[in-house]
């Protein structure tokens, strides 16, 4: 016990002393809570677009000012015409082109029913869906009032229609900031955990120390343990700094427990620095560990639901996020900070990632005594 | 007693034998010097006997101790010095110390007798990092952390490549001082020269100890008549020597040529020369060196060097 006393104490002194070291624990935290906080989010505002109008009815012009009036989208200078339509979107004037046909009008009171074109710019994907998406919700306030309209000019007295009310739970304004907060914290503690870890053994054997360690009578235990064990704790320390950020800086809710955080994130760490430590037995340079470890972690940050939802997964991308860790510890910072779930709640996360753990811990150990 | 004894001992990275049935004993206290150039099998030797690499075959004690049985009893008593620089770059001076004294559950104070003379030395740099020492001081701490324990024996791997001759010579007079406090040294380079300061040498070359003896001992083997010569232009002496047909081996050696004629007389030799147009002619016979007698084992080992 005392070896690994001094081990650890030896480890900090030079955790302290690497200068990139203290600005990746006490700065880093701080830039991408606070970018990517603010920087991530899905709203996308003041969207270009333009009207390609060749009814020119009452009804289209009612359609245009719809757009007009939504806070989302901007109309861009210019008259379209049927042949510069493809141009307005090419040279990037408008991300959204509304194509009204001819009797529009007509052949929505005749006939009741009418089409409108919406060409998007779908170079990036997803903004198109959002553009899309408020495009449609315009299109179906229309829609409504449209009929609502009609019909009162027979039927004033009968006005059916079937108000829809929103309400979001857990983040009544669908904040961005508080969605994003709680997975921001999560991959800090998976960088620590994993990068920084695996990096750091695998220096040992770089710089030749292991030698003169090996003689020594230190196990093979004591010094992984003792090595572990200020990653560990720095992990956690980043994990509250993370959550104290966010609560007093961007004002994010923790309804849950801090400790029940807390104990996951132990068992997550266990997770994380066994993996860092399987790392380490396959590289001999820093270099290498360092390349490795971000393959993994990029696999293993995109598929946790971090950025985009897993639900909206293929179901075999759905099925690897089972074992992906991350996704695991992401979910229930959520869970908890946003949603107040007790153990409970989060118990079957708790079992994955603790089968995960014996895994993975003793496949680390089986590795590390394989190769050193 | 014996502090070492090694028996058979064969070791194979896949397809390169780095040792070959090594076999030899080195004596309580003294100074035992494995000699032999780069890739010779030294490191390896060292390993196993560190207990930081298992053999293939034989066997081999330290102190009465089995080095994979009892490995645990051989690292509290050793004191290893590896061939590169292995301390903690980033800690200084006293925090290596510190670091392994308590590794080994002592402190600095209670073994400062022991390391004192190199110590001093270090003393002005003490809060200096390690990475930031020089050569000499660098070996100089090395060898202070693999003392903090008052070891039995020391395993010096290369100690001395890379350092200044002023060094050097510092770094084998502590050595000595070492020996008479009556700790055993076995201790590796790849100079020939530094063989005179050890008891007894063994000559190493491509994983299979040539000879073992004290360094007079292994000089008076040497079995030829040696000369060296010398004349005024050194590169055409060289080509000259070797085309005559006379010498059996003609080697560089600084500003001399080491030659060991066929027949037991080398009268005619000068004539020859002169013949050749060679002018400041000198050629006398000499006493071997470690390096001779090296030569003339390999060139009879018949080793062809696999690098």
């Amino acid at each position: 016990m005392r070896t690994i006393f001094y081990i650890v104490r030896k480890e900090f002194k030079q955790i302290f002393r690497n200068k990139s070291m203290l600005p990746i624990i006490f700065i880093m935290p701080f830039l991408q809570l606070i970018i990517l906080s603010n920087a991530a989010t899905f709203e996308i505002k003041n969207v270009n677009f333009n009207v390609l109008d060749l009814d020119r009815s009452s009804l289209s012009f009612k359609l245009m000012e719809k757009f007009e009036a939504s806070p989302y989208f901007i109309r861009s200078d210019g008259e379209l015409s049927v042949n510069n339509v493809e141009e307005e979107i090419l040279n990037d004037k408008a991300k959204l082109v509304i194509v009204i046909p001819e009797n529009f009008e007509k052949d929505l009171v005749r006939e009741n029913k009418a089409e409108v074109q919406l060409l998007i710019n779908a170079i990036d994907g997803s903004a198109a869906g959002i553009i899309a998406n408020y495009a449609q919700n315009i299109l179906i306030g229309f829609n409504i009032e449209a009929r609502i309209n009609m019909i009162n000019m027979y039927d004033p007295v009968r006005t059916p229609s079937i108000g829809i009310s929103y309400r979001h739970l857990f983040n009544p304004e669908l904040d961005y900031i508080t969605f994003m907060v709680p997975g921001i914290t999560a991959l800090l503690v998976t960088l620590i955990g994993l990068l920084l870890s695996s990096m750091s053994i695998v220096k040992e054997k770089e710089i030749g120390t292991i030698e003169q360690i090996n003689v020594t009578p230190i196990r093979k235990h004591e010094l992984i343990i003792g090595k572990l064990i200020p990653f560990f704790i720095i992990a956690l320390f980043e994990l509250g700094l993370g959550l104290s950020i966010g609560k007093l800086l961007f004002n994010i809710p923790i309804v849950g427990s801090i400790w029940l955080i807390f104990l996951f994130a132990s068992l997550y760490l266990i997770v994380a620095l066994s993996i860092g430590l399987v790392i380490s037995t396959f590289t001999d340079t820093q270099q290498q560990a360092m390349f490795i470890t971000w393959f993994i972690m990029v696999i293993f940050i995109l598929m946790s639901g971090l950025f985009t939802p897993i639900q909206s997964m293929p179901m075999w991308a759905q099925r690897i996020t089972w074992f992906n860790p991350v996704a695991y510890f992401i979910d229930v910072m959520r869970m908890v900070m946003l949603k107040g779930s007790g153990f409970a709640d989060i118990q079957r996360h708790f079992i994955i990632l603790s089968i995960y753990a014996v895994i993975s811990t003793s496949y680390a150990v089986f590795r590390y005594k394989k190769v050193n | 007693m014996n502090s070492i004894e090694v028996k058979n001992i064969c070791k194979s990275y896949k397809d390169t034998k780095a040792l070959e049935d090594i076999s030899f004993e080195v004596k309580k206290g003294e100074i035992f010097g494995l000699i032999g150039p780069d890739g010779a099998g030294k490191t390896t030797l060292f390993r196993i006997l560190t207990t930081l690499l298992l053999k293939d075959s034989g066997s081999a004690g330290v102190e009465g101790f089995d080095v994979e049985k009892d490995y645990k009893a051989i690292r509290r008593i050793i004191g290893y010095m590896p061939g590169r620089f292995s301390l903690y770059q980033d800690l200084s001076v006293e925090e290596n110390l510190n670091f392994f004294a308590t590794v080994f559950d002592t402190t600095v104070k209670a073994n400062y007798e022991l390391i004192k003379d190199i110590y001093v030395q270090l003393e002005p740099f003490k809060t200096r990092r390690a990475g930031k020492l020089s050569g000499g001081m660098k070996q100089k701490l090395a060898l202070c952390c693999a003392l903090i324990h008052q070891p039995e024996i020391l395993f010096l791997d290369e100690p001395t490549t890379g350092v200044d001759p002023v060094s050097r010579k510092e770094f084998w007079e502590m050595l000595k001082k070492l020996k008479d406090k009556g700790i055993t040294i076995l201790v590796s380079t790849p100079y020939m020269d530094e063989a005179f300061l050890c008891d007894r040498i063994a000559l190493i070359q491509s994983g299979r100890i040539m000879d073992i003896n004290t360094l007079e001992g292994i000089i008076l083997k040497f079995p030829k008549k040696l000369y060296a010569i010398k004349s005024d232009n050194m590169y055409k002496l060289n080509s000259d020597l070797k085309e005559c047909g006379m010498c059996d081996t003609v080697y560089i050696f600084g500003e001399y040529l080491h030659l060991t004629p066929k027949s037991s007389e080398c009268s005619g030799l000068e004539d020859y020369l002169s013949e050749k147009g060679h002018t400041g002619i000198e050629i006398s016979q000499i006493k071997a060196t470690v390096e001779d007698c090296f030569m003339d084992l390999m060139s009879r080992h018949g080793s062809t060097n696999n690098e």
